[in-house]
């Protein structure tokens, strides 16, 4: 290791400041998605290591609880619910005082009954009479909770929100909407690089042009053409295969132009060598090419999956919104209207969407960075 | 839809283009063994089978609409009267319109500046480190992630309560820690912006980090120990070599990122949708394209003014694809 200068040590820490800001909003969301869901309304997801003090509301049962021993009425039962796991230091019975008794000590009602609190919840409520109400008393409690996470988001978000449907359907998307344009571009690429024909440089400009082309001038009249063609044949404008082709379309030129890039690096001697001695340019393509290619083809599938899955735009405007349709980012996009509160949903559902681009991310990083550097530093 | 019809439908769709290709060479190789040995014709039929299946879809998807879409701005709302300039004159008296010009123009500057900057910093940075690699994995990921779901991550973190409540999004957590009162950051106009905008430099760092990485490791260790040797410090050897040798890196990575952040959309749908005073032309594009049973006219006059924008890129790559070509 080298020596400590104080210039290494100010740039470690100057990277360890990016590294945590960088780091701490997505780790947030992350442990947030895995706490329970009324902590999670109440306290800030850095207070889920720690044993936090909590103060809450409950209410006592009414009076069907109630057994009589001896002269005294009693309800014994506990405040929490059954897989709650908190220890109750202090508890108050009114608003003012929330935390005016010890555990264990009783407190006096105005009507006379007398409370007794214990650490685990239970209570017991004596009275001289009757207990006549339905409705039982509100206790205060301050509570030490232990640090608890739970998977409990994630069944309800993949179940009941319908985001496990939305997961489904987003591959349905990203799948073939990643394979045409290679399979399409391969063949292009190949064209453009070793077969020649009248108008190859405009072609080749015309894909450069539109590399930059930004989406929303595509939109509109492809929209219409959907709509027509949708009326002419009577059937629905939104469907799979058309948000399959719009996306085979809008990533047309990165994917020819990244393959175009990686092609013309092989050695032309090679090609012709293989034409010379009578392949066709389709042996030539299938048998020498594509193998050659396989790494390159990886790198630009990764780089048009991640971004068909993370897109939200092409999806809103080509697929309905209706449960068998609807993709992971505008079913994100819906919860943060319809359930803008309920943040253990949309943590949840924000990391379900993320698990695929992570995982891929994780798994194969050094063809995603070579994909983007190819398709940044060439061009 | 179950996984097994989904999974149909998504291997039908694969398969007919791999057959496409497949049958038509095959029938072109069967028809050349039977008929005589026309090589051109031969040739420029299957210079057509490898280049229809890609043209047609460059067509209809990117060359026709972009003219379209100049014609249907000067066009009423369902494209079929000609108005002449009459969207264009709504355009500048709409204060919307306005409000996302200026917006867009913050975001150009502030965007790709801070990220080009970070990105070069933290390359810096990591390159002597040794966990250098790990820290820039961690600050790269952002860029795996899709728009919306950074949206949520930092919606989360500018939650805010009221004064008296516990913060649970971090930010207010730690202005509260700090004496401050707690705000509600995203409807604070102006701010606003710099709140979103700080969303995309998160994401966009990672890709200027690793090209930046890339290239640095071409600059010559000779030049740089020389450099050290001659007693110059690392400050100065950043400002004047590292810097002036990758200017060229530097300009990728700014038109790269000008590009994203011209058609910046799902940040601003998703946050505030164009509330507060942060309205941006791509969201107000996608809001007239649907506004109403939708204007296809404004509509084009919107997405009219982001190619504008990316013209001036535009050129400049075709220029610098001339002279690579030249070479």
């Amino acid at each position: 290791m080298k020596k400590l200068t104080f210039t290494s040590v100010f740039s470690q820490l100057l990277l360890l400041l990016f590294v945590i800001a960088w780091i701490v909003p997505t780790f947030g969301l992350f442990i947030s998605s895995l706490r329970d869901k009324d902590v999670l309304a109440i306290s800030g997801w850095w207070t889920s290591f720690t044993t936090t003090e909590v103060n809450e509301i409950y209410r006592t049962k009414g009076k069907e609880g109630q057994i009589k021993e001896g002269d005294y009425y009693f309800i014994k039962s506990n405040l929490f619910d059954e897989n709650q796991v908190k220890e109750i230091y202090r508890f108050g019975i009114t608003s003012k005082n929330i935390d005016e008794y010890e555990v264990g000590e009783t407190a006096l009602f105005k009507d006379e009954t007398e409370i007794t609190v214990f650490e685990n919840g239970d209570y017991v409520w004596k009275s001289k009479e009757e207990f006549k109400k339905k409705k039982g008393k509100r206790i205060f409690v301050s509570a030490k909770s232990p640090p608890s996470f739970t998977l409990d988001n994630y069944k309800e978000v993949l179940l009941k929100e319908g985001l496990g449907q939305a997961f489904l359907n987003t591959f349905a998307v990203a799948l073939p909407a990643t394979l045409i344009p290679l399979i399409i571009c391969s063949y292009f690429a190949y064209a453009l690089t070793w077969m020649k024909f009248y108008g190859r440089d405009l072609l080749l400009a015309t894909i450069i042009a539109s590399l930059v082309v930004p989406l929303q001038m595509c939109l509109i009249p492809v929209l219409t053409i959907y709509n027509d063609f949708g009326a002419l044949f009577g059937v629905s404008a939104k469907s799979y295969p058309g948000i399959w082709m719009a996306h085979t379309g809008f990533g047309l030129a990165s994917t020819t132009f990244l393959l175009w890039n990686f092609l013309k690096t092989l050695p032309s001697e090679m090609i012709e060598a293989a034409r010379v001695d009578g392949a066709t340019h389709y042996d030539t393509f299938i048998k020498i090419v594509v193998p050659l290619s396989i790494p390159s083809f990886a790198s630009i599938f990764i780089l048009q999956f991640l971004w068909v899955w993370n897109d939200l735009l092409v999806g809103l405007v080509f697929l309905d919104k209706h449960p068998s349709e609807i993709i992971l980012t505008a079913k994100l996009k819906e919860l943060l209207g319809s359930r803008g509160e309920n943040w253990e949903i949309l943590t949840t559902g924000a990391f379900v969407s993320m698990t695929v681009p992570l995982f891929i991310f994780f798994s194969l990083q050094r063809y995603f960075i070579r994909g983007l550097v190819a398709g940044s530093v060439k061009g | 839809m179950s996984i097994f019809s989904l999974a149909i439908t998504v291997l039908v769709g694969v398969l007919f283009f791999v057959l496409f290709f497949h049958l038509s060479n095959f029938l072109l190789d069967y028809f050349r063994v039977k008929t005589s040995k026309n090589f051109a014709f031969e040739n420029s039929i299957r210079v057509i089978i490898f280049i229809a299946p890609a043209f047609i879809v460059l067509f209809v998807f990117i060359i026709y609409p972009v003219f379209e879409t100049i014609r249907l701005s000067f066009y009423d709302k369902v494209g079929e009267n000609f108005v002449g300039l009459f969207n264009y004159t709504w355009a500048i008296n709409d204060p919307d319109f306005r409000r996302s010009i200026i917006n867009n123009l913050g975001w150009l500057i502030v965007v790709p500046t801070l990220s080009t900057f970070f990105g070069l910093v933290i390359a810096n940075l990591a390159d002597r480190i040794w966990w250098g690699s790990i820290a820039k994995s961690i600050i790269f990921m952002p860029m795996a992630i899709s728009f919306v779901g950074a949206g949520v991550i930092w919606k989360f973190m500018y939650d805010y309560r009221g004064p008296g409540d516990q913060q649970i999004g971090l930010l207010n957590a730690i202005a509260v820690a700090l004496g401050f009162e707690p705000q509600a950051w995203l409807t604070i106009p102006l701010w606003n912006n710099l709140f979103l905008m700080a969303i995309m430099i998160w994401i966009q760092t990672g890709l200027a980090l690793v090209i930046f990485s890339a290239a640095l490791r071409s600059i010559p260790n000779e030049t740089l120990d020389a450099a050290r040797i001659d007693g110059a410090s690392e400050l100065k050897i950043f400002w004047s070599i590292i810097i002036p040798y990758l200017e060229q890196t530097i300009l990728v990575i700014w038109t790269i990122i000008t590009i994203l952040v011209l058609k910046v959309f799902d940040i601003i749908y998703a946050m505030t949708n164009g509330q507060w005073q942060t309205e941006v032309l791509a969201n107000l594009m996608y809001d007239w394209m649907f506004r109403g049973g939708g204007d296809s006219g404004r509509g084009s006059v919107l997405a009219f003014c982001i190619l504008i924008g990316v013209i001036p890129i535009l050129g400049w790559n075709l220029y610098r694809h001339k002279q690579e070509q030249k070479v």
